[in-house]
């Protein structure tokens, strides 16, 4: 039987708040242990939750991005379950009534097309803390640093239909949130991190199949490998006349397999109410407004502007713009570069991505700056050296030597433009050709343009590459002329 | 001296007539003295107080003073109060030491007020007797073989005794008014987010409110100005002017109309309650007012409605007792689902553990519609009931309790009887409307109090309606036998 996978994201996201949720404690990662947590984040008896008002404005930005309806009253619902890391014995979220419902995401098809996928809502809620396993004998130590951390849940539709299209949606919201610089994005940290519930139907049937829930997934790579191997586990059962237990199902990455955390039966009766310590959200047209007012150019409008602006290929453009901070190199180096939209383009998908990749480093910590590199192609623009002098001087500036200018200069690598000097390596390379030459001459026109190779590249091993090869191709032309 | 009010206390201390140290001693003296019998305070904070009364005395010398500084006042036991053990009247919290002050304690320390002690209650504020406390019944001082009321029943005991001149308390369904009640004094349920419920050990966060527990109206007021008011901490609490409650004690209460809602007066009603309540009603006619009958229909499903949501909301606010942080742990636990049953098995008490099994019941799937949602219906539509009679009149008027101070054990076994007891005070917490009991008589020696129900935020006018009608009678002067 031909199979068809369904999946669908949950994808957590932690805001980029200072403080907490609904407390005025630190959100900063990695301090000591229960550092910041207040008498609020330890649910202390009599202690109340106040909203931080950032975390409304971040969520209502996502919304609109993603062109959701927003309701005009939220509330905040209480989540009832025991574990030593939640402290209160019950987590703040939204059930009915989210701040964002139904919007929309264009993802990019590994085909060209594009694809829309639904998000069914988004919703606030507050981080749990952590429980520590080890170091503490047979007992357990809790963290509650991370207790009342804000999260916006971002809930697709089951619109996905393989692990490669889960993971261009999961890319296209971190692309989102990391524009609207509303999440940091970090997944080492746990900054953006999903849950999958994956799926199998006949394909052509109409209903939905039994669904295997996937936990806390923390990078774009663990997404497709699990999802596949999931897949994979569901239709050996589905073929084997079994049939799919509704569970929740734990990813572990070093084994490369799923395993049953939890199943339905074991499920907790949340016991969702309205939570009486919070008044619920009201979302005035104006703040709409506002904020629409305010957002910043997104991946999709932007990639559309450089196709028109800077004539890329819509290749390039998608690349340059699924980062907002690659965009932003581009421009700068497109400006410092004097325009130059095309070379700085292939200075940054060439050789900058290669030796970010290499050196394991985001374009943030790129040690050559948007303006060096746009100074650098400024140098190739106006013949100073030539592109194959600029890989040397990339690589200097890599490596901390300075920036375009000063090492041309202190590396002697202005290229040579002096017709007069030019045309001595010229002379002198003829003569001491005297076969090439006749060679040459004696060949067919059509033919000739392959041996002029040879001079060229005497020519350029004599000058160490800094003869403007324009100059020396023209006038290796005019001389080789019997 | 003990006999005073705190009006009569602040003109003492003003005028030198005693220091607080002085006062302070008095009282502490009266409380060691009569607290084996009455068992109304958990803890009597012997040296917290005359440090406090040491230091009002230097802020009173230094001319800072406001009216209640120096004066010694009672805070109930679920007030979280910064280095002394604050137990909610729970084996839970026995050994629980609240690290911080709630809002309502930080603002009477700031007006410099001696907080003498914390005072008896029901666990965690579920009971209308008192019985429900770890820490043992409290008695009422006019007949100490009955009960105070609750859950404030300690506080309502206590000034009624004279052992602090006032208190606090704190109501979810009546446990204010009704102990005031029972107590003979006089006790004020302010509007829903008036007083800040921060550091006020939660029981069900959507009716719970703080208030004063006093001798008289004018006491409540001037509570009432150190105690009332927004705090950012709170999200429910009102950003709603504050009045000055002591301006407009003395007004005139000259065509004042008051409603008399004929459900409470109907069966259920003992009739020597409703000839005291009807006599004391005629008192303010005498004074002015206008009377006239009014409807209140959905007043008997306020009971029903109320025993949903309230134990709804505690047993999720009760969630967060579970021995990993604070409070009462089992020994040595074998796994942590073992932590968690006998810790809270042991910690908590037959009625709380019955509300949080209510609670949890009505909110599990496929029940909460039948229960939760329609008890949020119901408490719509009581609402509704009370902001249609209040366009017609000015307050509402009718008896607090069903009855005077029932026995001790009477009804520890009847919960659904000792739930029934509640039918006048809990629709008022259902719609968040402020309310007053004030003593209006004596039925066989036990006092009996009045209950006036006014429009929200109208706390001012309330105080000023007692006031008048305590100007006008004696029963809040009298002080029981044994206590003068």
């Amino acid at each position: 039987m031909e199979w068809e996978t369904v999946i669908g994201l949950e994808i957590h996201a932690q805001l980029a708040t200072k403080s907490k949720i609904f407390s005025g404690a630190a959100t900063a990662y990695g301090a000591e242990p229960n550092t910041q947590a207040c008498a609020v984040d330890l649910g202390l008896p009599g202690v109340l939750p106040v909203l931080n008002e950032q975390v409304v404005l971040m969520a209502l930005k996502f919304g609109l991005a993603i062109d959701a309806e927003i309701p005009e009253r939220s509330i905040f619902a209480r989540k009832n379950y025991f574990y030593p890391d939640l402290p209160k014995g019950y987590q703040i979220s939204q059930f009915e009534l989210p701040i964002v419902s139904r919007g929309n995401l264009d993802i990019q098809l590994e085909d060209g097309t594009t694809k829309t996928v639904g998000v069914t809502r988004a919703h606030l809620e507050e981080d749990a803390g952590k429980s520590m396993h080890e170091g503490f004998g047979d007992q357990t130590g809790i963290d509650l640093n991370r207790a009342g951390t804000p999260l916006l849940e971002i809930v697709s539709e089951p619109d996905m239909r393989s692990a490669k299209e889960a993971v261009a949606y999961m890319k296209k919201v971190h692309s989102i949130v990391r524009y609207l610089e509303i999440c940091d994005g970090n997944m080492q940290e746990g900054s953006f991190r999903c849950d999958a519930n994956v799926s199998m139907r006949p394909r052509g049937q109409e209903e939905f199949g039994t669904r295997t829930e996937l936990k806390n997934i923390n990078s774009f790579r663990f997404v497709e490998q699990a999802i596949n191997i999931e897949i994979e586990r569901q239709i050996d059962i589905l073929e084997d006349g079994g049939k799919i237990i509704q569970e929740t199902r734990l990813y572990d990455p070093n084994k490369n397999e799923t395993r049953s955390m939890r199943s339905k039966e074991e499920a907790n009766d949340y016991r969702y109410f309205p939570d009486p310590d919070l008044l619920p959200v009201q979302i005035e047209a104006d703040l709409i407004k506002k904020i629409r007012s305010e957002l910043p150019e997104l991946p999709n409008a932007k990639k559309k502007r450089f196709i028109d602006q800077f004539k890329l290929s819509d290749y390039d453009s998608g690349v340059l713009t699924a980062q907002k901070e690659m965009a932003d190199y581009f421009e700068t180096c497109v400006k410092t570069a004097k325009g130059e939209a095309k070379l700085s383009a292939n200075w940054i998908a060439g050789d900058l991505s290669a030796s970010l990749n290499k050196d394991n480093k985001d374009i943030t910590e790129s040690p050559v700056s948007a303006e060096m590199l746009g100074g650098m192609i400024r140098r190739i623009k106006d013949d100073t050296i030539s592109g194959k002098i600029a890989k040397q001087v990339f690589e200097a500036m890599w490596n901390g030597e300075g920036d375009a200018d000063s090492i041309i200069e202190s590396k002697g690598l202005k290229q040579v433009t002096d017709t007069g000097a030019i045309e001595k390596l010229v002379d002198v390379v003829i003569a001491n050709s005297p076969d090439q030459v006749a060679q040459y001459q004696s060949a067919p026109e059509d033919k000739q343009g392959k041996l002029i190779g040879y001079f060229i590249g005497q020519i350029m091993k004599q000058s160490q590459g800094k003869a403007n090869p324009k100059q020396v191709n023209e006038l290796l032309k005019e001389k080789l002329k019997a | 001296m003990h006999q005073s009010t705190l009006a009569q206390l602040s003109t003492a201390l003003e005028s030198n007539q005693i220091s607080s140290e002085e006062l302070t001693t008095l009282y502490l003296d009266r409380c060691k003295q009569f607290n084996g019998s009455l068992n109304c305070f958990i803890t009597i904070n012997e040296e917290l107080a005359l440090d406090q009364a040491k230091s009002a005395d230097q802020q009173r010398a230094a001319g800072n003073a406001s009216p209640l500084t120096g004066i010694p006042i009672a805070q109930k036991d679920i007030f979280c109060t910064n280095g002394i053990k604050t137990s909610c009247g729970s084996k839970m919290l026995d050994n629980f030491i609240a690290p911080y002050d709630a809002t309502v304690i930080e603002k009477m320390n700031a007006a410099g007020i001696v907080n003498i002690g914390k005072t008896n209650m029901d666990e965690f504020a579920m009971g209308s007797s008192n019985e429900t406390s770890f820490y043992g019944a409290v008695k009422n001082p006019w007949d100490q073989d009955t009960v105070p009321g609750g859950s404030s029943g300690g506080s309502a005991s206590a000034v009624a005794a004279r052992l602090s001149p006032a208190a606090t308390g704190t109501d979810t369904g009546g446990s204010i008014r009704q102990p005031a009640s029972l107590c003979g004094i006089t006790g004020l349920k302010p509007t829903y987010g008036r007083v800040s419920r921060y550091g006020m050990i939660a029981f069900a966060s959507s009716l719970d409110q703080g208030g004063p527990m006093t001798q008289t109206a004018e006491d409540a007021a001037l509570m009432m100005n150190v105690i009332a008011g927004f705090d950012e901490r709170d999200s429910t609490s009102a950003e709603h002017p504050v009045d000055d409650y002591t301006a407009r004690l003395n007004d005139s209460i000259e065509g004042l109309k008051i409603g008399l809602p004929k459900e409470y007066f109907g069966e259920g009603l003992d009739s020597n309650i409703a000839k005291i309540v009807e006599a004391g009603i005629k008192e303010l006619e005498k004074l002015g007012a206008t009377c006239k009958e009014i409807e209140l229909p959905n007043t008997e499903l306020s009971i029903p409605a109320y025993y949903v949501v309230a134990p709804a909301e505690c047993s999720s606010n009760l969630s967060r007792f579970d021995s990993v942080r604070f409070g009462h742990r089992c020994e040595n636990p074998k796994d942590l689902s073992d932590l968690y049953c006998r810790s809270r098995g042991e910690g908590f008490g037959k009625e709380v553990k019955r509300r949080i099994m209510i609670g949890a019941y009505v909110l599990s799937a496929g029940y909460y519609d039948a229960y939760y949602l329609k008890a949020q219906k119901i408490r719509h539509l009581i609402r509704d009931d009370f902001q249609n009679a209040l366009k017609d009149v000015d307050v509402i008027a009718g008896p607090t309790a069903t009855g005077t101070a029932f026995k001790l054990n009477e009804m520890i076994d009847d919960p659904v009887s000792m739930y029934l007891s509640d039918l006048y005070t809990v629709s008022v917490n259902l719609a968040g409307l402020p309310a007053i009991s004030v003593p209006a008589g004596f039925v066989n020696n036990l006092p009996v109090g009045l209950q006036l129900i006014g429009n929200y935020f109208e706390e001012s006018r309330l105080l000023n309606i007692a006031h008048r009608f305590q100007q006008a009678t004696d029963h809040h002067k009298a002080i029981p036998e044994g206590f003068e």
